[in-house]
């Protein structure tokens, strides 16, 4: 009989810094993405259309957490952010530039604008840094509304379903290895600023922000790098949901979608990577689950849908209550707990 | 204290709130090398001196010179390429941290690469990130940290958090140290670790430092130099046993009318 090692032994830094350090977790991860990529050959393309819908969710909530969850900068201007990179990708879009250097563009241009709201940074912290977010997210929201030329004001602006080198991404299959490219990236590059200089820079302002200055962090200047980066992703995330629903009008970036990014975060768990993806998943199941539960039982009580459809936003915000009670640290940790039962099982210590 | 050159000079600086003055003409220097105390009653002002030299605050009046640079108009954040680095009397760790990001932070200034190299995490930043972290691994090691290396900093023991605040601005390698109150609210085994570790710092690794503390006995043993300031003003300065002795640093401590100690 051979013998194993016990646990985890490093022998370089480099190793120990490594994203999955143990071999279990590459096979699962590499297990997990198999079954991802051979998802749309079985799947129908209504649950295809929820699978797209949580990985753009994704993508804005792990911007979002990086922003208000590791750098501490709340923001309800989220949405806002996210429409600014759909109207940009779709404008060059329609002005004829390929579907990444779109993508790109409209990232570029929600950073611009991210970091110029982010300016009040400086001064502001905490609940009047979020109002003056807030003042973004209703400026934007009015120019979406009232720059007709570029916006198609409140008729809304119609988009090409991306095509990269003649092949068209038209279905919700097809489009769904698209998006899930992007995400990854979006996710790797999220987790890679975390675990590196601005990473720490950006806990250190959250946590401590005098004493992250005397360390020599400029507090500014990481500020703004948070606000860039974030509503850059944040960009990425909109010029996806554009090419995707292939149609984008004001309401669909209003007040209400920054608010349930923040709570995407809460309920995910603040400052984790892998808890926004939880809050993302979680979000966007949420009123697909009541759906279901509603349909169900509609052979028992068939008046329930009447009653609980309309109650969807009271859900939310029920979700949202209990989770800050029960949970305030986010499904994350309960991921931890979890994980560290079954490290010991069968064993108690 | 070898030599004469001092690497901090503090020179007729002056600090007002609006019309309350918290210093008024402070002059004093740091001999290289040394270990020099800023010792005062509560509110003489020894915070406020420290504040003005790690550039929290603005001197109203006069100069800091450091090795013969001016410090004043110099952000906060710029000091520490001066060679400065400070810790607070109240922890101001990074809670959410463990105690190696915390120190890692403390190399931030060190660290030579930016955001668009952390997002791909190639190359440069791997081998920056592995080069920094083996300077990290000795100062956990000087300090007796490694238990705690990859514990947040926020759920550690009051004693090991002042340590990791220690840890992190020796992670800077400063040439000048400012310690504020490192003894406060420590048991005596503690303050002995840490007086132990500061003596280290500044023998072995020729560290400069600058202590602000209460604890009579443990300033006495290390400094080379007092400096006593009093509502502001520096009311002496010199050696651990001429200030022990300075009628006028027993009375600004005890009290004039105190018969009890002028009759000793």
């Amino acid at each position: 009989m051979s013998m194993q090692k016990c646990g985890l032994f490093y022998t370089t830094y480099g190793r120990e810094d490594g994203l999955f350090p143990s071999r279990f977790q590459k096979i699962c991860l590499a297990l997990f993405f198999a079954v991802l990529l051979i998802c749309p050959q079985f799947m129908n393309s209504y649950v295809m259309s929820i699978m797209n819908l949580i990985l753009i969710a994704i993508i804005g909530a792990v911007s979002l957490n990086l922003l208000t969850g590791v750098c501490g900068q709340m923001s309800l201007g989220h949405g806002a952010f996210l429409g600014v990179g759909a109207y940009g990708a779709a404008v060059f879009s329609n002005m004829g530039a390929p579907f990444f250097l779109a993508l790109l563009g409209g990232g570029a241009v929600s950073a611009m604008i991210g970091m110029i709201f982010g300016i009040p940074s400086l001064r502001l912290k905490g609940i009047y840094l979020a109002i003056s977010t807030l003042a973004a997210q209703l400026i934007l929201e009015y120019v979406f509304l009232h720059a007709g030329g570029l916006t198609g004001g409140a008729n809304g602006l119609p988009v090409d379903a991306p095509e990269i080198m003649g092949y068209s991404f038209d279905t919700d299959s097809k489009i769904f290895y698209l998006i899930l490219f992007v995400t990854v990236l979006c996710v790797l590059v999220v987790t890679n600023v975390i675990r590196s200089r601005p990473g720490r820079a950006f806990v250190a302002i959250r946590d401590y922000h005098q004493s992250a200055e005397n360390v020599g962090v400029n507090l500014f200047a990481f500020k703004l790098q948070a606000f860039g980066l974030s509503s850059f992703l944040a960009g990425v995330a909109g010029g996806l949901w554009a090419h995707y629903t292939m149609y984008i009008t004001p309401e669909q970036f209003s007040m209400g979608l920054s608010i349930s990014y923040l709570a995407m975060i809460i309920i995910g768990g603040m400052g984790s990577v892998l808890g926004s993806i939880f809050g993302a998943i979680f979000i966007t199941l949420l009123p697909e689950m009541l759906n279901l539960l509603t349909s169900s039982l509609s052979g028992v009580a068939p008046d329930l849908s009447a009653i609980i459809v309309p109650m969807k936003e009271g859900v939310f915000g029920l979700m949202l209550v209990l989770f800050l009670i029960f949970e305030p640290e986010g499904l994350v940790r309960k991921w931890r707990l979890t994980k560290a039962y079954w490290k010991l099982y069968p064993f108690a210590y | 204290m070898n030599g004469s050159s001092p690497l901090l000079e503090v020179q007729e600086v002056s600090l007002t709130f609006k019309n309350v003055a918290a210093l008024s003409r402070v002059s004093c220097s740091v001999q290289k090398g040394s270990i020099t105390s800023l010792i005062g009653p509560n509110g003489a002002g020894k915070t406020s001196m420290l504040n003005c030299i790690s550039g929290r605050y603005t001197p109203t009046k006069g100069k800091i010179n450091m090795s013969g640079r001016e410090l004043s108009g110099v952000a906060a954040h710029k000091r520490t390429g001066f060679g400065l680095a400070r810790t607070f009397q109240n922890i101001a760790l990074f809670r959410g941290l463990s105690v190696l990001d915390n120190l890692m932070v403390g190399r931030h200034s060190r660290l030579d690469y930016g955001l668009l190299a952390a997002i791909f995490y190639l190359g440069k930043a791997r081998a920056e990130e592995d080069r920094h972290r083996h300077r990290v691994e000795e100062i956990i090691d000087f300090l007796n940290l490694s238990p705690y290396r990859h514990q947040i900093a926020g759920h550690l023991p009051y004693g090991v958090q002042k340590k990791v605040e220690l840890g992190r601005a020796l992670a800077a390698e400063p040439e000048l140290l400012l310690l504020d109150e490192p003894m406060a609210g420590m048991n005596l085994e503690e303050t002995e670790d840490m007086a132990r570790s500061i003596l280290d710092i500044n023998e072995e690794w020729g560290v400069t430092v600058f202590l602000v503390e209460h604890d009579m006995g443990v300033v006495m043993d290390l400094s080379d130099h007092v400096v006593v300031l009093d509502f502001g003003r520096v009311l002496a300065s010199g050696t651990p046993e001429a200030i022990q002795n300075n009628p006028k640093v027993i009375s600004a401590y005890l009290g004039d009318d105190d018969a009890l100690y002028k009759g000793r």
